[in-house]
Protein backbone atom coordinates (compact mmCIF):
# COMPACT_ATOMS: atom_id res chain seq x y z
CA UNK A 1 0.00 0.00 0.00
CA UNK A 2 1.46 3.31 -0.97
CA UNK A 3 1.25 6.45 1.11
CA UNK A 4 -0.14 9.56 -0.47
CA UNK A 5 2.06 12.61 0.03
CA UNK A 6 0.09 14.84 2.36
CA UNK A 7 2.08 18.03 2.30
CA UNK A 8 2.19 20.02 -0.93
CA UNK A 9 5.92 20.72 -0.72
CA UNK A 10 7.19 17.17 -0.28
CA UNK A 11 9.71 17.10 -3.07
CA UNK A 12 11.38 13.98 -1.63
CA UNK A 13 10.06 10.76 -3.09
CA UNK A 14 8.40 8.52 -0.51
CA UNK A 15 10.00 5.15 0.22
CA UNK A 16 7.88 2.04 0.00
CA UNK A 17 7.30 0.75 3.52
CA UNK A 18 7.90 -2.86 2.41
CA UNK A 19 11.55 -2.11 1.57
CA UNK A 20 12.44 -0.77 5.03
CA UNK A 21 14.84 -2.96 7.08
CA UNK A 22 13.69 -4.58 10.32
CA UNK A 23 16.80 -4.07 12.45
CA UNK A 24 19.92 -1.93 12.63
CA UNK A 25 23.40 -2.18 14.10
CA UNK A 26 26.22 0.38 13.80
CA UNK A 27 28.63 -0.13 10.89
CA UNK A 28 31.93 -1.68 12.06
CA UNK A 29 35.13 0.39 12.13
CA UNK A 30 36.94 -2.09 9.87
CA UNK A 31 34.70 -3.44 7.14
CA UNK A 32 36.49 -6.68 6.28
CA UNK A 33 35.56 -9.24 9.00
CA UNK A 34 38.66 -11.35 8.34
CA UNK A 35 40.93 -8.34 8.88
CA UNK A 36 38.91 -7.18 11.89
CA UNK A 37 39.09 -10.45 13.79
CA UNK A 38 42.63 -11.18 12.56
CA UNK A 39 43.92 -7.89 13.98
CA UNK A 40 42.21 -8.47 17.31
CA UNK A 41 43.55 -12.02 17.59
CA UNK A 42 47.07 -10.88 16.61
CA UNK A 43 47.01 -8.18 19.28
CA UNK A 44 45.94 -10.60 22.01
CA UNK A 45 48.61 -13.09 20.96
CA UNK A 46 51.29 -10.41 20.92
CA UNK A 47 50.34 -9.21 24.40
CA UNK A 48 50.39 -12.78 25.73
CA UNK A 49 53.84 -13.44 24.28
CA UNK A 50 55.29 -10.16 25.50
CA UNK A 51 54.10 -10.70 29.04
CA UNK A 52 55.56 -14.20 28.84
CA UNK A 53 58.93 -12.84 27.71
CA UNK A 54 59.40 -10.82 30.89
CA UNK A 55 61.78 -12.84 33.06
CA UNK A 56 60.86 -12.56 36.69
CA UNK A 57 63.59 -13.51 39.12
CA UNK A 58 61.77 -14.06 42.40
CA UNK A 59 64.99 -14.55 44.38
CA UNK A 60 66.30 -11.21 43.25
CA UNK A 61 63.04 -9.54 44.17
CA UNK A 62 63.18 -11.11 47.62
CA UNK A 63 66.64 -9.70 48.20
CA UNK A 64 65.65 -6.36 46.75
CA UNK A 65 62.72 -6.04 49.13
CA UNK A 66 65.25 -5.49 51.88
CA UNK A 67 66.81 -2.55 50.06
CA UNK A 68 63.38 -1.22 49.22
CA UNK A 69 62.46 -1.37 52.88
CA UNK A 70 65.56 0.66 53.75
CA UNK A 71 64.52 3.24 51.18
CA UNK A 72 61.00 3.40 52.53
CA UNK A 73 62.35 3.58 56.07
CA UNK A 74 64.56 6.49 55.01
CA UNK A 75 61.51 8.14 53.57
CA UNK A 76 59.74 7.78 56.90
CA UNK A 77 62.59 9.65 58.54
CA UNK A 78 63.60 12.39 56.16
CA UNK A 79 66.70 14.21 57.27
CA UNK A 80 66.65 17.84 56.25
CA UNK A 81 69.29 18.99 58.72
CA UNK A 82 72.43 17.00 58.00
CA UNK A 83 72.99 18.21 54.41
CA UNK A 84 70.86 21.35 54.60
CA UNK A 85 73.47 23.62 52.98
CA UNK A 86 73.77 21.25 49.98
CA UNK A 87 70.02 20.86 49.73
CA UNK A 88 69.25 24.57 49.86
CA UNK A 89 71.98 25.42 47.37
CA UNK A 90 70.71 22.73 45.01
CA UNK A 91 67.14 23.89 45.39
CA UNK A 92 67.98 27.50 44.68
CA UNK A 93 70.03 26.47 41.67
CA UNK A 94 67.16 24.34 40.41
CA UNK A 95 64.67 27.17 40.82
CA UNK A 96 66.97 29.58 38.99
CA UNK A 97 67.41 27.02 36.21
CA UNK A 98 63.65 26.48 36.01
CA UNK A 99 62.69 30.13 35.73
CA UNK A 100 65.51 30.99 33.31
CA UNK A 101 64.93 28.03 31.01
CA UNK A 102 61.16 28.55 30.99
CA UNK A 103 61.54 32.23 30.13
CA UNK A 104 64.05 31.51 27.35
CA UNK A 105 61.93 28.62 26.12
CA UNK A 106 58.73 30.70 25.95
CA UNK A 107 60.50 33.56 24.17
CA UNK A 108 61.73 31.19 21.46
CA UNK A 109 58.55 29.09 21.36
CA UNK A 110 56.14 31.91 20.53
CA UNK A 111 57.60 32.80 17.10
CA UNK A 112 58.17 29.12 16.30
CA UNK A 113 54.61 28.32 17.35
CA UNK A 114 53.22 30.99 15.01
CA UNK A 115 55.46 29.71 12.23
CA UNK A 116 54.26 26.16 12.81
CA UNK A 117 50.57 27.07 12.52
CA UNK A 118 49.42 26.00 9.08
CA UNK A 119 46.71 28.66 8.92
CA UNK A 120 49.20 31.51 9.35
CA UNK A 121 52.57 30.51 7.95
CA UNK A 122 53.55 29.95 4.32
CA UNK A 123 54.64 26.40 3.57
CA UNK A 124 58.46 26.80 3.79
CA UNK A 125 58.22 28.58 7.17
CA UNK A 126 55.74 25.98 8.36
CA UNK A 127 58.02 23.09 7.43
CA UNK A 128 61.07 24.75 8.99
CA UNK A 129 59.30 25.39 12.30
CA UNK A 130 57.70 21.95 12.37
CA UNK A 131 61.21 20.56 11.78
CA UNK A 132 62.56 22.37 14.83
CA UNK A 133 59.67 21.07 16.91
CA UNK A 134 60.19 17.52 15.70
CA UNK A 135 63.90 17.76 16.50
CA UNK A 136 63.23 19.05 19.97
CA UNK A 137 60.60 16.44 20.69
CA UNK A 138 62.56 13.47 19.41
CA UNK A 139 65.34 13.80 21.99
CA UNK A 140 64.63 13.00 25.58
CA UNK A 141 65.91 15.54 28.13
CA UNK A 142 68.53 13.14 29.53
CA UNK A 143 70.13 12.62 26.12
CA UNK A 144 70.18 16.34 25.39
CA UNK A 145 71.58 16.99 28.87
CA UNK A 146 74.41 14.50 28.32
CA UNK A 147 75.24 16.22 25.01
CA UNK A 148 75.21 19.70 26.57
CA UNK A 149 77.26 18.55 29.56
CA UNK A 150 79.79 17.18 27.09
CA UNK A 151 79.90 20.53 25.29
CA UNK A 152 79.58 23.05 28.14
CA UNK A 153 80.86 21.01 31.06
CA UNK A 154 79.15 20.18 34.36
CA UNK A 155 76.87 22.77 35.87
CA UNK A 156 73.61 24.62 35.52
CA UNK A 157 74.37 26.16 32.09
CA UNK A 158 74.01 22.77 30.44
CA UNK A 159 70.81 22.25 32.43
CA UNK A 160 69.29 25.58 31.44
CA UNK A 161 70.03 24.92 27.77
CA UNK A 162 68.58 21.43 27.98
CA UNK A 163 65.35 22.59 29.56
CA UNK A 164 65.00 25.54 27.16
CA UNK A 165 65.44 23.16 24.25
CA UNK A 166 62.82 20.79 25.61
CA UNK A 167 60.42 23.67 26.28
CA UNK A 168 60.50 24.67 22.62
CA UNK A 169 59.25 21.29 21.45
CA UNK A 170 56.48 21.22 24.00
CA UNK A 171 55.24 24.79 23.94
CA UNK A 172 55.57 25.54 20.20
CA UNK A 173 53.70 22.40 19.24
CA UNK A 174 50.77 22.98 21.57
CA UNK A 175 50.69 26.70 20.79
CA UNK A 176 50.65 25.98 17.05
CA UNK A 177 47.77 23.58 17.53
CA UNK A 178 45.87 26.20 19.50
CA UNK A 179 46.44 28.78 16.77
CA UNK A 180 45.23 26.29 14.17
CA UNK A 181 41.98 25.81 16.06
CA UNK A 182 41.09 29.47 16.59
CA UNK A 183 37.72 30.84 15.51
CA UNK A 184 38.49 31.86 11.94
CA UNK A 185 35.66 34.36 11.67
CA UNK A 186 37.01 36.55 14.48
CA UNK A 187 40.38 36.79 12.77
CA UNK A 188 38.70 37.34 9.41
CA UNK A 189 36.63 40.21 10.75
CA UNK A 190 39.75 42.03 11.92
CA UNK A 191 41.43 41.39 8.58
CA UNK A 192 38.35 42.75 6.78
CA UNK A 193 38.84 46.15 8.41
CA UNK A 194 42.06 46.57 6.43
CA UNK A 195 44.32 45.86 9.39
CA UNK A 196 48.05 45.34 8.71
CA UNK A 197 49.54 41.95 9.60
CA UNK A 198 51.04 42.69 13.03
CA UNK A 199 47.89 44.43 14.22
CA UNK A 200 45.83 41.58 12.86
CA UNK A 201 47.86 39.15 14.98
CA UNK A 202 47.54 41.43 18.00
CA UNK A 203 43.76 41.94 17.73
CA UNK A 204 42.50 38.91 15.84
CA UNK A 205 44.70 36.03 17.00
CA UNK A 206 46.43 36.88 20.28
CA UNK A 207 43.29 37.33 22.40
CA UNK A 208 42.09 33.91 21.33
CA UNK A 209 45.27 32.05 22.28
CA UNK A 210 46.26 33.97 25.41
CA UNK A 211 44.57 31.73 28.03
CA UNK A 212 46.14 28.63 26.55
CA UNK A 213 49.55 30.27 26.24
CA UNK A 214 49.49 31.29 29.89
CA UNK A 215 48.23 27.89 31.00
CA UNK A 216 50.85 26.02 29.00
CA UNK A 217 53.65 28.29 30.21
CA UNK A 218 52.73 27.67 33.84
CA UNK A 219 52.48 23.95 33.19
CA UNK A 220 55.88 23.99 31.52
CA UNK A 221 57.36 25.86 34.52
CA UNK A 222 56.18 22.98 36.61
CA UNK A 223 57.61 20.36 34.27
CA UNK A 224 60.93 22.19 34.03
CA UNK A 225 61.28 22.16 37.80
CA UNK A 226 60.76 18.40 37.93
CA UNK A 227 63.05 17.89 34.95
CA UNK A 228 65.72 20.03 36.58
CA UNK A 229 65.98 17.31 39.23
CA UNK A 230 66.35 14.66 36.52
CA UNK A 231 68.94 16.40 34.35
CA UNK A 232 70.97 16.99 37.51
CA UNK A 233 71.50 13.26 37.70
CA UNK A 234 73.74 13.46 34.61
CA UNK A 235 75.63 16.49 35.86
CA UNK A 236 73.61 19.36 34.49
CA UNK A 237 73.35 21.15 37.85
CA UNK A 238 70.47 21.78 40.19
CA UNK A 239 68.90 19.71 42.92
CA UNK A 240 69.41 16.58 40.84
CA UNK A 241 73.12 16.73 41.50
CA UNK A 242 72.50 16.87 45.26
CA UNK A 243 70.01 14.02 44.96
CA UNK A 244 72.51 11.95 43.01
CA UNK A 245 75.18 12.45 45.65
CA UNK A 246 72.75 11.43 48.37
CA UNK A 247 71.91 8.21 46.53
CA UNK A 248 75.58 7.48 45.89
CA UNK A 249 76.25 7.72 49.60
CA UNK A 250 73.22 5.57 50.45
CA UNK A 251 71.90 8.53 52.45
CA UNK A 252 68.27 7.68 51.84
CA UNK A 253 67.08 9.99 54.60
CA UNK A 254 68.63 13.00 52.84
CA UNK A 255 67.33 11.78 49.46
CA UNK A 256 63.89 11.51 51.01
CA UNK A 257 64.13 15.08 52.29
CA UNK A 258 64.98 16.27 48.78
CA UNK A 259 62.16 14.31 47.17
CA UNK A 260 59.67 15.63 49.71
CA UNK A 261 60.79 19.18 48.95
CA UNK A 262 60.40 18.57 45.22
CA UNK A 263 56.90 17.16 45.71
CA UNK A 264 56.00 20.09 47.94
CA UNK A 265 57.19 22.68 45.45
CA UNK A 266 55.46 20.95 42.54
CA UNK A 267 52.20 20.82 44.50
CA UNK A 268 52.52 24.46 45.48
CA UNK A 269 53.15 25.51 41.89
CA UNK A 270 50.22 23.38 40.76
CA UNK A 271 47.99 25.20 43.21
CA UNK A 272 49.24 28.64 42.17
CA UNK A 273 49.00 27.91 38.46
CA UNK A 274 45.47 26.57 38.86
CA UNK A 275 44.56 29.80 40.58
CA UNK A 276 46.12 31.91 37.81
CA UNK A 277 44.57 29.83 35.04
CA UNK A 278 41.11 30.25 36.54
CA UNK A 279 41.71 34.01 36.53
CA UNK A 280 42.61 34.32 32.85
CA UNK A 281 39.69 32.38 31.36
CA UNK B 1 30.30 53.47 -7.13
CA UNK B 2 30.62 49.71 -6.84
CA UNK B 3 30.57 47.90 -10.11
CA UNK B 4 30.96 44.17 -10.54
CA UNK B 5 31.65 42.88 -14.04
CA UNK B 6 31.39 39.27 -15.15
CA UNK B 7 32.45 37.95 -11.77
CA UNK B 8 33.20 34.23 -11.57
CA UNK B 9 34.29 32.32 -8.49
CA UNK B 10 35.18 28.68 -8.81
CA UNK B 11 36.30 26.82 -5.71
CA UNK B 12 39.16 24.35 -5.76
CA UNK B 13 36.62 21.59 -5.35
CA UNK B 14 35.20 22.54 -8.76
CA UNK B 15 32.03 24.10 -7.36
CA UNK B 16 31.07 27.26 -9.21
CA UNK B 17 29.74 29.66 -6.56
CA UNK B 18 29.46 32.76 -8.74
CA UNK B 19 28.85 32.31 -12.42
CA UNK B 20 29.12 35.59 -14.30
CA UNK B 21 27.56 38.26 -12.13
CA UNK B 22 27.17 41.87 -13.28
CA UNK B 23 26.02 44.29 -10.62
CA UNK B 24 26.14 48.02 -10.01
CA UNK B 25 25.42 49.64 -6.66
CA UNK B 26 25.09 53.40 -6.43
CA UNK B 27 26.10 55.63 -3.55
CA UNK B 28 23.56 55.49 -0.73
CA UNK B 29 21.64 52.57 -2.17
CA UNK B 30 20.53 49.80 0.19
CA UNK B 31 20.33 46.57 -1.72
CA UNK B 32 19.21 43.22 -0.42
CA UNK B 33 20.68 40.09 -1.95
CA UNK B 34 18.31 37.15 -1.58
CA UNK B 35 18.50 33.58 -2.71
CA UNK B 36 18.57 30.01 -1.41
CA UNK B 37 21.44 28.64 0.66
CA UNK B 38 24.39 27.95 -1.58
CA UNK B 39 23.34 30.45 -4.23
CA UNK B 40 26.60 32.35 -3.75
CA UNK B 41 25.40 35.32 -1.68
CA UNK B 42 28.20 35.07 0.89
CA UNK B 43 30.80 34.33 -1.73
CA UNK B 44 29.78 37.43 -3.67
CA UNK B 45 30.35 39.87 -0.81
CA UNK B 46 33.43 38.00 0.34
CA UNK B 47 34.84 38.47 -3.15
CA UNK B 48 34.21 42.21 -2.94
CA UNK B 49 36.25 42.39 0.27
CA UNK B 50 38.73 39.89 -1.19
CA UNK B 51 38.35 37.47 1.70
CA UNK B 52 37.91 35.21 -1.32
CA UNK B 53 39.87 35.72 -4.52
CA UNK B 54 37.64 35.76 -7.59
CA UNK B 55 38.51 33.37 -10.39
CA UNK B 56 37.82 36.00 -13.05
CA UNK B 57 35.97 39.25 -13.58
CA UNK B 58 36.37 42.77 -12.26
CA UNK B 59 35.20 44.58 -9.15
CA UNK B 60 35.46 48.35 -9.34
CA UNK B 61 35.18 50.45 -6.19
CA UNK B 62 35.90 54.17 -6.44
CA UNK B 63 37.71 53.71 -9.73
CA UNK B 64 39.98 50.91 -8.52
CA UNK B 65 39.81 47.31 -9.68
CA UNK B 66 39.88 45.41 -6.39
CA UNK B 67 40.58 42.09 -8.04
CA UNK B 68 44.00 43.35 -9.13
CA UNK B 69 45.09 44.80 -5.78
CA UNK B 70 47.82 43.26 -3.62
CA UNK B 71 48.84 43.49 0.06
CA UNK B 72 49.23 47.18 0.95
CA UNK B 73 46.82 48.55 -1.63
CA UNK B 74 44.32 45.81 -0.86
CA UNK B 75 44.38 46.77 2.83
CA UNK B 76 43.75 50.40 1.90
CA UNK B 77 40.79 49.35 -0.26
CA UNK B 78 39.42 47.18 2.55
CA UNK B 79 39.33 50.20 4.85
CA UNK B 80 36.57 51.61 2.63
CA UNK B 81 34.39 48.53 3.04
CA UNK B 82 32.68 47.84 6.33
CA UNK B 83 31.71 44.24 6.92
CA UNK B 84 29.01 42.91 9.21
CA UNK B 85 28.88 39.18 9.83
CA UNK B 86 26.22 36.60 10.55
CA UNK B 87 27.70 35.31 13.81
CA UNK B 88 28.87 38.86 14.63
CA UNK B 89 32.56 37.78 14.46
CA UNK B 90 33.55 39.96 17.38
CA UNK B 91 36.84 39.10 19.03
CA UNK B 92 35.21 37.58 22.07
CA UNK B 93 37.95 38.09 24.59
CA UNK B 94 38.37 41.77 23.79
CA UNK B 95 36.23 44.54 25.24
CA UNK B 96 33.46 46.25 23.31
CA UNK B 97 35.68 49.31 22.94
CA UNK B 98 38.60 47.29 21.59
CA UNK B 99 36.28 45.60 19.12
CA UNK B 100 34.94 48.91 17.88
CA UNK B 101 38.40 50.45 17.69
CA UNK B 102 39.67 47.46 15.71
CA UNK B 103 37.79 49.09 12.83
CA UNK B 104 40.52 51.77 12.87
CA UNK B 105 43.47 49.37 12.67
CA UNK B 106 44.03 50.21 9.03
CA UNK B 107 44.73 53.82 10.02
CA UNK B 108 46.65 53.46 13.29
CA UNK B 109 50.27 52.42 13.72
CA UNK B 110 51.31 49.18 15.41
CA UNK B 111 52.53 50.54 18.74
CA UNK B 112 49.56 52.85 19.21
CA UNK B 113 47.16 49.96 18.69
CA UNK B 114 49.31 47.52 20.69
CA UNK B 115 49.34 49.87 23.67
CA UNK B 116 45.66 50.73 23.02
CA UNK B 117 46.57 54.40 22.74
CA UNK B 118 44.25 55.21 19.86
CA UNK B 119 43.99 58.81 18.63
CA UNK B 120 41.47 60.86 20.56
CA UNK B 121 39.35 61.40 17.45
CA UNK B 122 38.95 57.64 17.05
CA UNK B 123 37.94 57.20 20.66
CA UNK B 124 35.41 60.00 20.43
CA UNK B 125 34.02 58.47 17.24
CA UNK B 126 33.78 55.11 18.98
CA UNK B 127 31.81 56.57 21.89
CA UNK B 128 29.53 58.40 19.49
CA UNK B 129 28.83 55.23 17.53
CA UNK B 130 28.27 53.18 20.66
CA UNK B 131 25.73 55.76 21.74
CA UNK B 132 24.06 55.55 18.35
CA UNK B 133 23.69 51.78 18.58
CA UNK B 134 22.56 52.06 22.20
CA UNK B 135 25.56 50.55 23.95
CA UNK B 136 27.21 53.67 25.38
CA UNK B 137 27.44 52.14 28.85
CA UNK B 138 28.87 48.81 27.71
CA UNK B 139 32.26 49.94 26.41
CA UNK B 140 34.30 48.05 28.98
CA UNK B 141 32.29 44.82 28.82
CA UNK B 142 33.91 41.85 27.18
CA UNK B 143 32.27 40.94 23.88
CA UNK B 144 31.36 37.46 25.07
CA UNK B 145 29.26 38.92 27.87
CA UNK B 146 26.81 40.49 25.42
CA UNK B 147 23.59 39.11 23.97
CA UNK B 148 23.27 38.37 20.25
CA UNK B 149 21.56 41.64 19.43
CA UNK B 150 24.09 43.65 21.41
CA UNK B 151 26.97 41.86 19.71
CA UNK B 152 25.57 42.67 16.30
CA UNK B 153 25.30 46.33 17.36
CA UNK B 154 28.99 46.27 18.24
CA UNK B 155 29.62 44.68 14.84
CA UNK B 156 27.77 47.56 13.20
CA UNK B 157 29.77 50.13 15.18
CA UNK B 158 33.01 48.39 14.18
CA UNK B 159 32.06 48.55 10.52
CA UNK B 160 30.96 52.19 10.69
CA UNK B 161 34.02 53.50 12.52
CA UNK B 162 36.00 52.54 9.42
CA UNK B 163 34.16 55.42 7.76
CA UNK B 164 33.42 53.18 4.78
CA UNK B 165 31.81 53.95 1.44
CA UNK B 166 29.96 50.67 1.37
CA UNK B 167 28.67 48.17 3.88
CA UNK B 168 28.90 44.46 3.09
CA UNK B 169 26.44 42.71 5.34
CA UNK B 170 26.29 38.91 5.52
CA UNK B 171 23.07 37.51 7.00
CA UNK B 172 22.96 40.04 9.84
CA UNK B 173 19.81 38.61 11.39
CA UNK B 174 20.21 34.88 10.87
CA UNK B 175 21.11 34.26 14.51
CA UNK B 176 18.67 36.73 16.01
CA UNK B 177 15.06 36.60 17.17
CA UNK B 178 12.40 38.29 15.01
CA UNK B 179 12.13 41.46 17.05
CA UNK B 180 15.88 41.98 17.31
CA UNK B 181 16.20 41.16 13.61
CA UNK B 182 13.92 44.04 12.74
CA UNK B 183 15.71 46.41 15.08
CA UNK B 184 19.07 45.49 13.60
CA UNK B 185 17.83 45.85 10.03
CA UNK B 186 16.23 49.19 10.87
CA UNK B 187 19.47 50.37 12.47
CA UNK B 188 21.56 49.34 9.49
CA UNK B 189 19.27 50.93 6.93
CA UNK B 190 18.83 54.14 8.94
CA UNK B 191 22.57 54.53 9.32
CA UNK B 192 23.03 53.94 5.61
CA UNK B 193 20.57 56.69 4.77
CA UNK B 194 22.07 59.04 7.34
CA UNK B 195 25.62 58.61 6.10
CA UNK B 196 24.80 58.10 2.41
CA UNK B 197 26.30 54.60 2.54
CA UNK B 198 25.73 51.97 -0.06
CA UNK B 199 24.97 48.53 1.33
CA UNK B 200 24.74 44.99 0.06
CA UNK B 201 22.77 42.98 2.58
CA UNK B 202 22.65 39.20 2.21
CA UNK B 203 19.50 37.99 3.79
CA UNK B 204 17.34 34.92 3.42
CA UNK B 205 14.32 36.36 5.17
CA UNK B 206 12.38 37.70 2.18
CA UNK B 207 9.88 39.59 4.31
CA UNK B 208 12.65 41.49 6.08
CA UNK B 209 14.35 42.23 2.78
CA UNK B 210 11.13 43.68 1.35
CA UNK B 211 10.56 45.72 4.46
CA UNK B 212 13.93 47.44 4.58
CA UNK B 213 15.67 47.38 1.20
CA UNK B 214 14.95 49.72 -1.70
CA UNK B 215 16.27 47.25 -4.23
CA UNK B 216 16.27 43.47 -4.30
CA UNK B 217 18.60 41.25 -6.26
CA UNK B 218 17.82 37.54 -6.45
CA UNK B 219 20.67 35.08 -6.85
CA UNK B 220 20.28 31.47 -7.90
CA UNK B 221 23.11 29.06 -8.68
CA UNK B 222 25.57 31.93 -8.89
CA UNK B 223 23.55 33.98 -11.38
CA UNK B 224 21.33 37.01 -10.96
CA UNK B 225 17.75 36.02 -11.73
CA UNK B 226 15.95 39.08 -10.38
CA UNK B 227 16.88 42.73 -10.00
CA UNK B 228 14.17 45.15 -9.13
CA UNK B 229 11.97 46.76 -6.52
CA UNK B 230 10.72 44.90 -3.43
CA UNK B 231 7.12 45.38 -4.53
CA UNK B 232 7.56 43.34 -7.69
CA UNK B 233 8.60 40.22 -5.80
CA UNK B 234 5.60 38.16 -6.92
CA UNK B 235 5.19 34.40 -6.40
CA UNK B 236 6.49 33.64 -9.89
CA UNK B 237 9.65 35.65 -9.16
CA UNK B 238 10.18 33.83 -5.87
CA UNK B 239 9.77 30.55 -7.71
CA UNK B 240 12.40 31.74 -10.16
CA UNK B 241 14.78 32.42 -7.27
CA UNK B 242 14.04 29.64 -4.83
CA UNK B 243 12.29 26.98 -6.87
CA UNK B 244 8.75 25.59 -6.79
CA UNK B 245 6.82 26.33 -3.62
CA UNK B 246 3.35 27.47 -2.70
CA UNK B 247 4.19 31.16 -2.23
CA UNK B 248 0.60 32.16 -1.69
CA UNK B 249 0.27 30.05 1.44
CA UNK B 250 0.45 33.08 3.69
CA UNK B 251 -2.36 34.80 1.89
CA UNK B 252 -4.53 31.69 1.81
CA UNK B 253 -4.05 31.21 5.51
CA UNK B 254 -5.03 34.80 6.14
CA UNK B 255 -8.15 34.40 4.04
CA UNK B 256 -9.17 31.16 5.73
CA UNK B 257 -8.96 32.33 9.32
CA UNK B 258 -11.47 35.10 8.99
CA UNK B 259 -11.11 37.17 12.16
CA UNK B 260 -7.31 37.23 11.92
CA UNK B 261 -7.45 39.00 8.60
CA UNK B 262 -8.78 42.09 10.32
CA UNK B 263 -5.51 42.49 12.09
CA UNK B 264 -2.77 44.35 10.25
CA UNK B 265 -0.03 42.46 8.40
CA UNK B 266 2.53 43.65 10.93
CA UNK B 267 1.01 41.55 13.68
CA UNK B 268 1.45 38.24 11.91
CA UNK B 269 4.29 36.55 13.66
CA UNK B 270 7.55 37.01 11.89
CA UNK B 271 8.48 33.37 12.32
CA UNK B 272 5.46 32.43 10.29
CA UNK B 273 6.33 34.86 7.59
CA UNK B 274 9.87 33.59 7.42
CA UNK B 275 8.77 29.99 7.50
CA UNK B 276 6.18 30.36 4.80
CA UNK B 277 7.90 32.76 2.48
Amino acid sequence: MSIEPTSPNSGVSELQSAALPESWSPPPLIKNPLLRWGLLLGLVLYLYLSVGSLEVNWNRIYEGLDRGAKFVYGFMNPNFAERWTDISEGMIESLVMTVTSTAIGIAISIPIGFGAASNLAPLPVYLFCRGIIALSRSFQEIIVAILFVAIFGFGPLAGVLTLSFATIGFLSKLLAEDIESIDKSQAEAVKATGSPWWQWINFGIQPQIMPRLIGLSLYRLDINFRESAVVGLVGAGGIGATLNTAFDRYEYDTAAAILILIIGIVMLSEYISGYIRAGVQ
Amino acid sequence: MLEIKQLVKKYKTGDVAINGVDLKVEKGQVMALIGPSGAGKSTLIRCVNRLETPTSGEIWLNGENIVKLRSGKLRKARRNMGMIFQEYALVERLTVMENVLSGRLGYVGFWRSYLRKFPQADIQAAFKLLEKVGLEKMFNKRADELSGGQRQRVGIARALIQNPDILLVDEPTASLDPKTSRQIMRLITELCVEQQLAAIINIHDVALAQMFAERIVGLRDGRIVYDGSPDDLKPDVLTEIYGEEDWTAVRKRKAKTGPVSEIEDESISEEHMAELM
